[in-house]
């Protein structure tokens, strides 16, 4: 069972903070075998950031994502540039507000899900920031690639502390919309 | 005692991370560093776990002073490390030759990224292997190890210390950018599950008198180490059994050199590790290290599925090398591959020791990225 | 009573038997520097095997071979690197380092001011003879303007360092200069130096007929030191002298005695800190 996940997305909109606690939760909470890669320039803030994570149930060889089977972008850089690097069929969250410019002949072989991620995060807890947290619940209960309980615990871990409530609660309402969309309510 | 991380579970950490947590459960408690990109989260592991564990985490003015501080403190009694990259690798040369020259345990951690010079802070890349080799001036011999994953890291530096206290040597652990900052599932073991080495001191006057000596037969001096009253001298230069300079006699630098060399090859066997994979019916064999054998491990299953009988040998130690394994395999299959991350370097060594019976070919591949193992693959099948 | 040790019961105390003679040329300071540094140790009692003395590379840090106490001789100018690795390794250890102009100030200028600013508990006894001994006469960071060596064969035009006001200026605990002429002076900085805590130098001009005296007209050590005689000013009658009248001068006696906290004493400070902040202690 060896499944990539992509996120990628502009430097500050937490993208490897996002692949760190999917990791985290299979690794950790799950028991099963992940890593976690990143690749980032010489900037501290701004720019292009790519996370990938590759999680299996047997030891991992090859660390690096190369068909993701779920996606997340965040922006339209990140969706032009790795949006056909995704096998077909793979589960794709595109931030809706920051993609402007969509592929949708290439989208039809993927099961997109399109959102404002920003917006519902920033409605759910007031915080824009909340977003990865946000896109990581949905990812959760989307695709089933780990349990809530995992997703909770990994995340309480790695958020920075006095911030727990609410990224839990941006978890949770991520939770709430991955499961309609498996439902097919979205 | 008490640990600053957990232990006796598995974690989800950076390959820095596990370096530094193994070398605290290793019993390192003195780390110089100089921050350099990727190898600062090993020394901003070592800054945090440190004064906890009433261990030393200094940050000197320059990768020169890093090393010195280290072997300064192995000479004091401490178990000792430091880590860098490239560039400051380069820089610690000079005193990697004088801690190979002095029999200091220390370990070096090189995560490699694209050089030379400046090159590519945060890529990978593993150009640095004959400079871990053969960096420092002079005859000289030292133990390299390279791992390929989160969990090596941290098993190697456990292994990089107990030999560099075994055999009174530096260790070089020669890791990559990739793995510096890839986080992984590592199992962070009790520290009754570690075995854990500490250098041979001296049982009694006579041999503190031999600090460079051979008193045991194996090559190996025992470390009178600083304060217990042994008046030990410590020099560079050329010297004798004793530590008294002796630049002058041919013999004395013929006997101190070779010492060097044999307490180390005579002890190849337990030094040298490595993996193989589908290796036994293999007609093709892909010779790896480091993070590239990862890629190398899926490029074998691949071409098995292929049809193609490809196995894998991967080195877990690169220096002393073992050129008897390589010229066994290189009798018994049709063609070796050597995929990394530079313009040849493993690739040289492989050749030396297949010893022309089998060809060896190079698959190189720079500017940061690792081999996808297709990359691989596509070689093989041509 | 006064009772002054001959020369003998200190070298049969505490010189290595087995590495005598030295290198030193004849005429050579170091020996008297040396001289003082042991007549230091012994009139404060300290323990001999809780001394490590520490050195670079150069005529003067070969001085650690000869001496019968723990020792590193290191690679050049870098011998307060590794004293920095001893020292917050065994804090009980007390650190020597015998250092020259060039080892300390050149090729290690950076170690010596980093480990001033760290105040690193050692005691630097620094021979500044203003040239490279042991490689032969070339010119050094202390080389004074005009003053010729192999590499400056038509005379130095570079500026020198002042080691000693450099050492003031990057926060060093005591600094001394004296000339090896100045013999009790020069015993008594040492004697203070080894007793403070953190960074304490005791500079020596230190006459070099061989390498440096030869090449500027001063070919034997007696001259070298009648030179010196002519070129140091003290410290009180320096205060009151114009600094055109100090042109070409250099100043010898005191600069600083004080007493901030060494390297060894903040980073106990610093273990308890990251306990109490980790919650690991009270």
């Amino acid at each position: 069972m060896r499944k990539e996940v992509l996120f990628s997305g502009f430097g500050g909109q937490g993208v490897i903070l996002a692949s760190v606690i999917l990791g985290r939760a299979a690794a950790v909470y799950e028991g099963l075998y992940a890593v976690q890669t990143q690749s980032y320039g010489p900037e501290s803030r701004g720019g292009a950031s790519k996370a990938e994570v590759v999680i299996s149930d047997e030891p991992i060889d090859y660390p690096k994502a190369l068909h993701p089977d779920y996606a997340a972008f965040f922006s339209q850089e990140a969706y032009s540039k790795y949006l056909y690097t995704v096998r077909e069929g793979a589960k794709v969250i595109v931030e809706s507000d920051l993609v402007p410019n969509r592929d949708f002949e290439f989208e039809k072989k993927l099961e997109v899900l399109a959102l404002p991620l920003t917006r519902i995060a920033e409605e759910t807890t007031g915080l824009s920031l909340t977003m990865n947290i946000l896109t990581l619940g949905i990812l959760t209960t989307w695709t089933g690639i780990v349990g809530r309980e995992a997703m909770e615990k990994a995340t309480v871990d790695a958020v920075p502390r006095g911030t727990e409530q609410i990224n839990l609660r941006a978890l949770r309402k991520g939770f709430e919309l991955g499961e309609k969309a498996r439902k097919g309510l979205l | 005692m008490r640990y600053p991380f957990p232990v006796g579970k598995s974690d989800f950490i950076q390959g820095d991370e596990a370096v530094a947590r193994a070398a605290i459960l290793a019993g390192c408690r003195f780390y110089a560093g100089y921050p350099i990109t990727p190898a600062s989260e090993i020394f901003e592991a070592m800054a945090l776990y440190m004064p906890l564990v009433d261990g030393v985490s200094i940050q000197m003015e320059d990768e020169i002073a890093s090393i010195a501080a280290i072997i300064g403190a192995s000479w004091a009694g401490a178990k000792a490390m430091t880590a860098t990259s490239g560039p400051g690798f380069s820089l610690m040369q000079e005193n990697l030759g004088y801690a190979i020259m002095t029999e200091t345990p220390i370990v070096v951690v090189n995560m490699m990224r694209g050089g030379p010079s400046t090159g590519q802070p945060t890529f990978p890349a593993q150009g640095d292997i004959m400079q871990a080799i053969w960096g420092t001036h002079g005859d000289h011999m030292l133990i390299v190890l390279s791992p390929s994953t989160v969990q090596e890291a941290f098993d190697f530096t456990i292994r990089a210390f107990n030999l560099a206290e075994k055999y009174r040597t530096p260790v070089v652990l020669l890791g990559d950018a990739e793995l510096a900052h890839m986080r992984e599932r590592v199992y962070i073991p009790n520290p009754d599950e570690i075995e854990i080495t500490y250098r041979k001191l001296p049982r009694n006057e006579e041999e503190a008198k031999l600090p460079f000596g051979d008193p045991h037969g194996d090559g190996v001096p025992p470390m009178p180490i600083f304060g217990k009253g042994y008046r030990t001298y410590v020099t560079g230069l050329t010297h004798d059994e004793h530590g008294r300079p002796r630049t002058v006699e041919p013999e004395v630098h013929q006997r101190l050199i070779s010492r060097i060399f044999r307490k180390i090859l005579d002890h190849r066997d337990e030094i040298i590790s490595y993996e193989t994979f589908e290796l036994d019916d293999a007609e093709i064999a892909i010779i790896s290290t480091g993070i590239v054998s990862r890629s190398a491990i899926r490029a074998v299953k691949i071409l098995r599925e292929r049809g193609v009988k490809a196995g894998l040998l991967k080195l877990h130690t690169i220096w002393p090398f073992d050129f008897e394994v390589i010229e066994e395999l290189a009798e018994r299959v049709r063609k070796i591959y050597v995929p990394e991350m530079n313009m040849g370097q493993l690739y040289h060594l492989v050749r030396e020791g297949a010893n022309g019976k089998a060809d060896v070919e190079l698959i190189a591949k720079i500017g940061g990225e690792v081999h996808t193992p297709m990359e691989i693959a596509e070689r093989v099948v041509g | 009573m006064m009772y002054l040790k001959s020369a003998y019961e200190i070298r049969d105390k505490y010189m290595r038997k087995d590495m005598l003679p030295t290198i030193f040329c004849p005429g050579c300071g170091i020996g008297s520097a040396l001289q003082f540094t042991l007549r230091a140790i012994d009139d404060l009692g300290l323990n001999q095997d809780e001394i490590v003395w520490v050195s670079g590379i150069g005529c003067s840090s070969r001085v650690p071979g000869f001496v019968n106490f723990d020792g590193l001789h290191t690679t050049h100018g870098r011998a307060l690197a590794f004293a920095t690795g001893i020292k917050l390794t065994n804090p009980d250890l007390r650190i020597i380092a015998f250092m020259g102009d060039g080892d300390a100030a050149a090729i290690g200028g950076n170690h010596l001011i980093h480990a001033i600013r760290r105040n690193l508990d050692v005691t630097v006894i620094l021979i500044n003879n203003f040239t490279y001994g042991m490689t032969g006469g070339q010119v050094a960071p202390t080389t004074l303007k005009g003053l010729r060596g192999t590499t400056a064969p038509y005379g130095q035009f570079e500026n020198p360092f002042d080691i000693a006001q450099l050492a003031v200026s990057a926060g060093a605990n005591y600094v001394a200069r004296w000339s090896v002429f100045n013999y009790l002076q020069g015993m008594n900085s040492i004697k203070k130096a080894l007793q403070k805590e953190g960074f304490t130098l005791v500079e020596f001009l230190s006459p070099c007929p061989v390498s440096f005296g030869r090449r500027n007209r001063m070919k034997t050590s007696p001259e070298l030191l009648r030179w010196y005689q002519k070129i140091t000013v003290p410290l009180a009658k320096a205060k009151k002298m114009k600094p055109e009248e100090l042109e070409g001068k250099i100043v010898i006696g005191e600069f600083v005695d004080r007493d901030r906290p060494g390297l060894v004493r903040e980073y106990e400070a610093y273990k308890k800190r990251a306990k109490k902040m980790m919650g690991w202690e009270e």
